[in-house]
């Protein structure tokens, strides 16, 4: 059965000290019922990684159904790390898709501002490897800056070669309402930033921020009687690599997103021309250019060419607009949610619906969502239905 | 068990290699600046990925640094205290990278 997006909200990603995890998840819910017009759904998947470790609550299933006004729905958790909001979208694909549930809320959350420092970096480090990686003193921050020193080796780059596209990010996410940082990145600023993982900078990776995004999703039959021109799932994937970049045989190659887009695109019978956006998980900009690679956009080493000239190519207004709403990077990194923060940008995009953000033409959107650093990736690629 | 893991030097059967430091030199390496809870004494520290004359990739602290660390470097390993579980709780050893001494 083909499945389509019905319905899509967001709240801004911000330290939202005032409200709980799951009235987080419900505002969001909520909003996405409304703007499909429904007041039910069969099922909730909810992507969550750090509920148990930021938020010392699990079960968020049971939790948010019953203040969603749904007791009794069937409503779980999908975990995969940051790509947690990517695997509960496919989740809810997949339930819709085999016939089992009809309709389906797809609703990512978290709450990583209740604990800060060095405890946050504690907690967020549950999806590394604990026996291998964790032990020794790594944080995702840390491996990504082992990915990033031995490419600029391999290739013979600095810094400067990546400060494209966290200015691509932020030049975007400065018309983005509901993003987290708002600000241009100015002249020489990326470059100026203090050392997090050196070569990783605070302005090379996404901060880390409160949020929920949902959509409903619902077969595409019953979606094109009801609802006026839907958004296709048209392409669902997800890959694993290994969790440690140990024990990959090249840690340079993210196998994981090459097979997931390989997948996606096959099932969706499009090819990467044609695309007209790309929402990819830049938590860091080196994971930006590794993903083009791995897509197949550039060759291996020339990735980061994409952020050449403040990111030119990559704007809204470019051949390849990528974070088209500021990306993590700058609407901000939600954990499990920001999956979903990708599913409702480009279901905007494609729904004419982007505001100052809209791109023009958008017929294709792919949206990547990576657990670890490329350990779980799941892919999707959404489309509009009618000219 | 996965073969391709490396658990200890002490974990292998091979007695001569038991009293051998596990070699290798560094195949990327970040210098820690904002650590996690448990490793704030150490901060800042360098995390690396070493390769291993046998050609496994290992993620260790690098120890021992005089001066600068560089992708290449001949490193050797040692047995070091990783972190302490509280202040009254044990001590976490486990296994460094130092640069070899020429």
């Amino acid at each position: 059965m083909c499945v389509s997006i019905v319905g899509a909200g967001m709240i801004p990603v911000r330290e939202h000290w005032s409200s709980s995890l799951a009235e987080l998840a419900v505002e969001a819910g909520e909003l996405a019922l409304r703007d499909a017009a429904l007041s039910q759904v069969d099922a909730i998947y909810i992507g969550n990684a750090y509920g148990a470790a930021f938020s010392r609550q699990t079960q968020l299933g049971s939790l948010v159904a019953a203040q969603l006004g749904m007791p009794g729905a069937e409503a779980f958790t999908c975990e995969a790390g940051d790509a947690s909001g990517g695997v509960a979208l496919r989740a809810a694909y997949l339930a819709v898709a085999s016939g089992a549930v009809r309709s389906a809320l797809a609703l990512g959350v978290e709450k990583a501002t209740d604990i800060v420092g060095s405890a946050r970096l504690a907690a967020r480090n549950v999806s590394l490897d604990a026996d291998f990686e964790t032990v020794n003193g790594a944080t995702l921050t840390a491996m990504a800056g082992l990915l990033m020193r031995r490419y600029m080796h391999e290739y013979g780059l600095d810094l400067s070669h990546f400060e494209g596209f966290s200015v691509n990010a932020h030049r975007n996410g400065a018309r983005n309402s509901c993003a987290m940082y708002r600000n241009p990145l100015r002249a020489g600023a990326y470059m100026r930033a203090p050392m997090i993982a050196d070569p990783v900078n605070l302005f090379d990776g996404a901060p880390d921020g409160d949020g929920a995004a949902a959509v409903i999703v619902a077969g595409s039959e019953a979606a094109a009687d009801r609802w006026f021109n839907p958004v296709r799932i048209r392409g669902s994937a997800v890959s694993t690599d290994s969790l440690s970049l140990q024990d990959r045989v090249d840690p340079l190659s993210l196998s994981a997103v090459n097979l997931s887009t390989e997948k996606c695109l096959a099932q969706a019978d499009l090819s990467r021309e044609n695309l007209s956006a790309l929402e990819l998980h830049d938590a860091y900009t080196i994971v930006t250019a590794l993903s083009l690679e791995a897509m197949g956009y550039s060759q291996r080493g020339r990735g980061w060419e994409w952020s050449r000239d403040g990111g030119a190519r990559i704007a809204n207004a470019g051949e390849l607009p990528l974070s088209t709403f500021g990306g993590l990077k700058s609407r901000g990194n939600a954990g499990g949610a920001s999956g979903l923060y990708q599913a409702v940008e480009a279901y905007r995009q494609l729904m004419g619906r982007a505001g100052d953000n809209q791109i023009t033409g958008a017929r294709h959107a792919l949206i990547q969502s990576i657990g670890g650093l490329g350990a779980t990736v799941a892919t999707h690629v959404l489309s509009r239905t009618v000219e | 068990m996965n073969d391709s893991r490396i658990a200890s030097p002490a974990a292998t059967k091979d007695a001569s290699q038991q009293r051998a430091f596990l070699r290798g030199s560094v195949y990327s390496y970040a210098r820690v600046l904002d650590p996690p809870a448990g490793f704030e004494e150490s901060a800042p520290y360098y995390l690396a990925l070493i390769r291993l004359d046998d050609g496994q990739l290992v993620t260790a602290q690098l120890t021992d640094v005089e001066r600068t660390v560089a992708i290449g470097d001949s490193v050797e390993m040692v047995t070091r205290k990783l972190t302490t579980d509280g202040q009254r709780g044990v001590i976490v050893y486990g296994y460094k990278f130092r640069p070899v001494i020429k």
